[in-house]
């Protein structure tokens, strides 16, 4: 019993820091697949969502939920701007060429934020309810982390919903796997990449949002968690919801257990789960075989 | 500069056979280099790590550039080659610098041969992930093994003896150091510049336009990567090394990822594939950042930021791919390199 | 040409002029990266020094040339430190964020021969790595190793587990806090280290561990700044202190400019530090007072803030005492034994070890009459060396 405490407890754990992984990496996940660009100023816009949030909070005096949505609503916005005006210049330049420009993007955002925020960390202020614990019958655990579990199996069901059975959905699922074939079938492909950019940037704010709680916002957030969020997406390979989603999964819960059990081992683990796993299945778990 | 000799030659045929020719305008960075030395005595601390970072990019440009391998975790051989010639050193185990340099060399070099041999499997966002993670495992290690490495505040003071027993290293005025690193430098350039030119390179620049073909005319694709991805791995070692020597200590930074994304960003920028990338790249971006930093310390990354996009939007492959274009727009005919 | 002479002789006595007048200050912290807000909080501290005392200082000029270190790699911190002697000619150089960097340049201040001072960097055996160096923030070692023997004396814990991040300071904390404790008949159950200093991580798995192990303390060292609110929350969330598992720690775990941020779940928590900005004594009263006043009602300064204030008086000390010509061996004599009220009591830099002597306080956060939280003083310990020197441990000996 009391094992079954400790394994049930070490699961919420792991499932709710994978979710906030998933959740900024899915918008990620999707540009990578989709249009072959390799953004590594994603984390950028997750810190964007994370500010509005914040700052909606403070200056505006509206709840966490709320705030959530304005977050969401205007990162979108942003990135739209951002992709038709300059990303859209870059989607059949050298992959290369795309890193050294979303590297600058992020140098500017950081300067920026620095420069009109301030250096320091924002605080964010939950709302009373998602404080303390909650009673699980057998156990107690972390509100906030119930609550992260929730929202992310939630949001997994509704890309699936939206995946599946969408026609958007399908076209997206079509791009990913044969983008010459679709556009010659004569869908807007151009469309179909801004509006999927924009609601990738959008789920990177809810994450920057909703993962504040653990891991911070401050100017350097950008480059901070950049690794992770790669990590679940070559895991999980690239343009794939579910890999994704189980690639978080699957590292949250192991890294939770083995830092537990195993603090000494400090960052190895996740480095080695990553290699073995992609030395397994090299186009990520669920990625296409070449 | 070259003038055409005869007219009945054909372009082309010309341009293969002349291209690993010296041309005049390929001394002029060695005469910079030269100038700069008794131009601004005071600037030689920024110029020594400017010299060591254009050695590291060129070590990048090899297996990028030329072999196509896209890795996101070279610094696991700059670092590499740093602590050996820093622990040798530091333990009094051997200090003499230019054997450091050959010992640095062999240890990068094996563990370019390791990892090459296990991750040169795959290809893309998976091997930019393996190869960052493969130097991430090395960092924490480094950490952990604080006892012999010195961990995260890293291994000072290093005593590094005098140069061919007479140059004594300064910390204050690094005017030796940079005669070092330069002479060094340029030794590693020669080599590397015959290397791409040789048939060997040639397969290698084969290999990175169409492996397919490659593999079908029967060239030995997998084995030239890992000899490329090795060599590579054993020149970034020693401008580790370099780097260890000259600023006497050593610390877990040469082996972060913010040096790898660094000399990735260097040499895009710059232009890979063209050896004298590595060049342009690192004299951009190191003294925009230095000067920039010096007279706004809060806010250089802004302009760095934007030297990036502009270069990515308006250049395509860096800083040498502009004038190129210009070349071909004002109509000068020159052999591609 | 008659001219361009005059004019550059005139240049030249303008410069011996002010050379006479003018002290000048290479200040090197890590203005973007990371530390970015500690560098601020520093910078303030500095400015706000200047700003308050600007009287003290005529007819000199004290002149800051300021310079980004970036990152904790060293080569940044080396190259600013290189040029600022040999391109500026600083006259004093001070600042130094990260451990990492006060380390690798210390072959350069010995090579420089100029006064350094040590704003922040804490790993103890800095100050013997160079003559020049003179320290006024603090070591790890003072607040570690006081908390250990006050948890086993005052707190009377016989248990405790102690988590640290995983980088020199926080080494360098947990053997300070070991030492103090167990040397008082405590017992550490429990060693954790918990991820690198870069990142916040997730504390969760750790904290898990800790209340599975029930000690009766559970010291923590992380980096002031963005780790300190996750720590508090992470406690408050996993009910720790209802299972009767007291958080303590060095000050950085309840860091003044975070403590609001933490919420109701830091009520409780006992640290060790030198300076808090609820220090009851008028220096201090003065010195927040006039903080709230130039950056505003809803910033604090912090310990960080306080080491840069207390360098800049050892500057201004300095300029004084040697009527602005500055040599660095007289420079470091003036300072030998210098003794000052500062916010966060009186301090004094050691004669022989060139390093700060001061008061620890024992404090215990708690709800103020405003709603906000405070930090209620329950122990002092009045003027600390840094113990690491004290006892010879490891590269501490070596003086």
């Amino acid at each position: 019993m009391i094992f079954g405490i400790d394994v049930a407890s070490m699961v919420l754990g792991g499932l709710a820091a994978g979710m906030v992984l998933f959740i900024v990496s899915v918008g990620l996940s999707v540009t990578m697949g989709l249009m072959g660009f390799v953004n590594l100023a994603h984390g950028a816009f997750a810190m964007l969502g994370g500010y509005i949030v914040v700052l909606a909070m403070k200056s505006w005096g509206i709840g966490f939920v709320p705030a959530l949505a304005v977050g969401f609503i205007l990162t979108a916005a942003v990135s739209i701007i951002l992709e038709r005006l300059l990303y859209s210049r870059l989607y059949k330049a050298a992959e290369l060429d795309q890193v050294l420009f979303t590297i600058g993007l992020v140098f500017i955002f950081i300067s920026a934020v620095t420069l009109i925020v301030g250096p320091e960390n924002q605080p964010l202020f939950i709302p009373d309810a998602l404080r303390g614990q909650l009673n699980l019958g057998i156990l107690h655990y972390r509100t906030y982390s119930i609550f992260l579990i929730v929202v992310g199996v939630t949001i997994v069901l509704g890309l699936w919903l939206g995946f599946e059975r969408t026609r958007f959905g399908a076209q997206i699922r079509a791009a990913v796997d044969n983008r010459r074939m679709t556009e010659s079938l004569g869908i807007n492909i151009d469309r179909l990449f801004t509006i999927t950019f924009a609601f990738g940037s959008g789920m990177a704010a809810l994450g920057g949002g909703l993962g504040a709680e653990f891991l911070g916002l401050d100017p350097q957030y950008p480059l901070k968690y950049l690794v992770f969020f790669l990590i679940v997406v070559a895991v999980g390979g690239p343009g794939r919801v579910f890999g994704a989603f189980y690639a978080a999964a699957l590292i949250g819960v192991l890294d939770f257990a083995l830092k537990k059990y195993l603090p000494q081992g400090g960052t190895l683990f996740i480095y080695v789960l990553t290699i073995l796993l992609l030395l397994w299945r090299p186009q990520g778990l669920f990625g296409k075989s070449a | 500069m070259s003038a055409p000799t005869s007219a009945h030659e054909h372009p082309a045929a010309r341009a293969l056979a002349g291209r690993h020719r010296i041309r005049l305008w390929e001394i002029i960075p060695w005469l910079l280099a030269i100038a700069f030395y008794f131009a601004f005595p005071r600037y030689l601390g920024f110029g020594t790590e400017l010299l060591v970072t254009i050695l590291f990019a060129i070590s990048l440009d090899l297996a990028l550039g030329y072999a196509g391998i896209v890795t996101l975790g070279h610094a696991a051989f700059f670092g590499a080659g740093a602590y050996t010639a820093g622990m040798l050193a530091f333990h009094h185990i051997w200090s003499e610098p230019i054997t450091g340099l050959i010992a640095a060399a062999v240890v990068a070099g094996a563990v370019g041969l390791g990892s090459g041999l296990v991750l040169l499997r795959t290809t893309g966002l998976t091997l930019l992930m393996l190869t960052l993670c493969t130097m991430a495992l090395l960092e924490e290690a480094a950490n952990l093994g604080g006892h012999y490495t010195g961990g995260f505040d890293g291994l000072p003071g290093i005593d590094i003896p005098p140069l061919f027993g007479m140059f004594e290293f300064n910390p204050l005025y690094p005017r030796v150091q940079y005669l070092y690193v330069l002479g060094v430098l340029f030794v590693c350039f020669v080599f590397v510049r015959t290397l791409v030119y040789s048939p060997f390179g040639q397969s290698l620049t084969g290999i990175r336009e169409n492996t397919l073909r490659m593999h079908a005319v029967g060239a030995p694709v997998r084995v030239r990567l890992i000899v490329c991805y090795t060599i590579s791995a054993a020149i970034a070692g020693v401008a580790g090394a370099l780097w260890a020597q000259s600023n006497a200590y050593v610390n877990l930074s040469t082996l972060g990822l913010d040096r790898a994304a660094t000399v990735l960003i260097i040499l895009v920028l710059g232009g890979y594939g063209r050896l004298y990338g590595a060049f342009v790249g690192a004299v951009a971006y190191m003294a925009l950042s230095h000067f920039l930093s010096k007279y706004f310390p809060t806010a250089w990354q802004l302009g760095l930021g934007l030297l990036l996009v502009v270069i990515a939007l308006f250049a395509r492959n860096g800083i040498l791919g502009i004038f190129e274009t210009l070349q071909r727009r004002i109509g000068i005919k020159r052999p591609s390199p | 040409m008659k001219r361009l002479i005059a004019a550059s002789a005139a240049v030249v006595i303008l410069a011996n002029w002010a050379h006479a007048q003018e002290v000048k200050v290479g200040v090197s912290l890590p203005y973007t990266g990371v530390a970015a807000e500690i560098a601020q909080q520093m910078d303030r501290g500095l400015e706000l020094y200047l700003k308050l005392n600007a009287d003290k200082i005529k007819p000199y000029k004290i002149t800051l040339i300021k310079r980004d270190t970036k990152d904790p790699a060293g080569a940044n911190a080396k190259l600013a430190l290189q040029e600022l002697l040999t391109q500026d000619n600083a006259d004093i150089v001070t600042g130094w964020v990260y451990s990492p960097n006060a380390i690798a340049i210390a072959p350069i201040v010995t090579a420089g021969k100029k006064l350094a001072i040590i704003m922040n960097a804490g790993t103890a055996h800095i100050t013997n790595l160079s003559p020049y160096y003179v320290r006024v923030s603090f070591s790890m070692w003072h607040a570690g190793f006081a908390m250990g023997e006050a948890a086993a004396k005052i707190l009377k814990a016989k248990t405790a587990a102690v988590g640290y991040t995983d980088f020199p300071p926080g080494k360098d904390s947990l053997n300070a806090f070991k030492r103090g404790f167990e040397a008082n008949g405590g017992k550490v159950i429990d060693e954790i280290p918990m991820g690198g200093a870069g990142a916040v991580p997730d504390f969760t798995p750790f904290f898990q561990r800790v209340k599975d192990q029930k000690p009766d303390v559970f010291f923590v060292f992380i980096p002031s700044g963005d780790h300190a609110a996750a720590v508090a929350k992470t406690y408050g969330a996993l009910n720790m202190r209802q299972a009767n598992i007291r958080l303590i720690g060095p000050g950085d775990v309840t860091v003044d400019n975070k403590l609001q941020d933490m919420g109701a779940a830091a009520v409780g928590i006992i640290t060790m530090h030198h300076y808090n900005a609820d220090l009851d004594n008028p220096e201090n009263k003065r010195f927040v007072a006039a903080w709230k006043k130039e950056y505003g009602a809803d910033t604090t300064p912090d310990f960080t803030s306080v080491g840069a204030y207390d360098g800049m008086a050892a500057i201004v000390h300095v300029v004084q005492t040697l009527k602005g010509k500055i040599v660095t061996d007289k420079a470091i004599d003036a300072l030998k034994g210098w003794k000052f009220s500062s916010p966060r009591g009186p301090i004094m830099i050691d004669p022989v070890t060139r390093d700060i002597v001061m008061n620890e306080y024992l404090s215990e956060v708690a709800t103020g009459p405003d709603g906000k939280l405070h930090q209620k003083v329950i122990g002092t310990i009045v003027n600390v060396k840094d113990p690491c020197k004290e006892l010879k441990i490891g590269p501490c000996a070596s003086n």
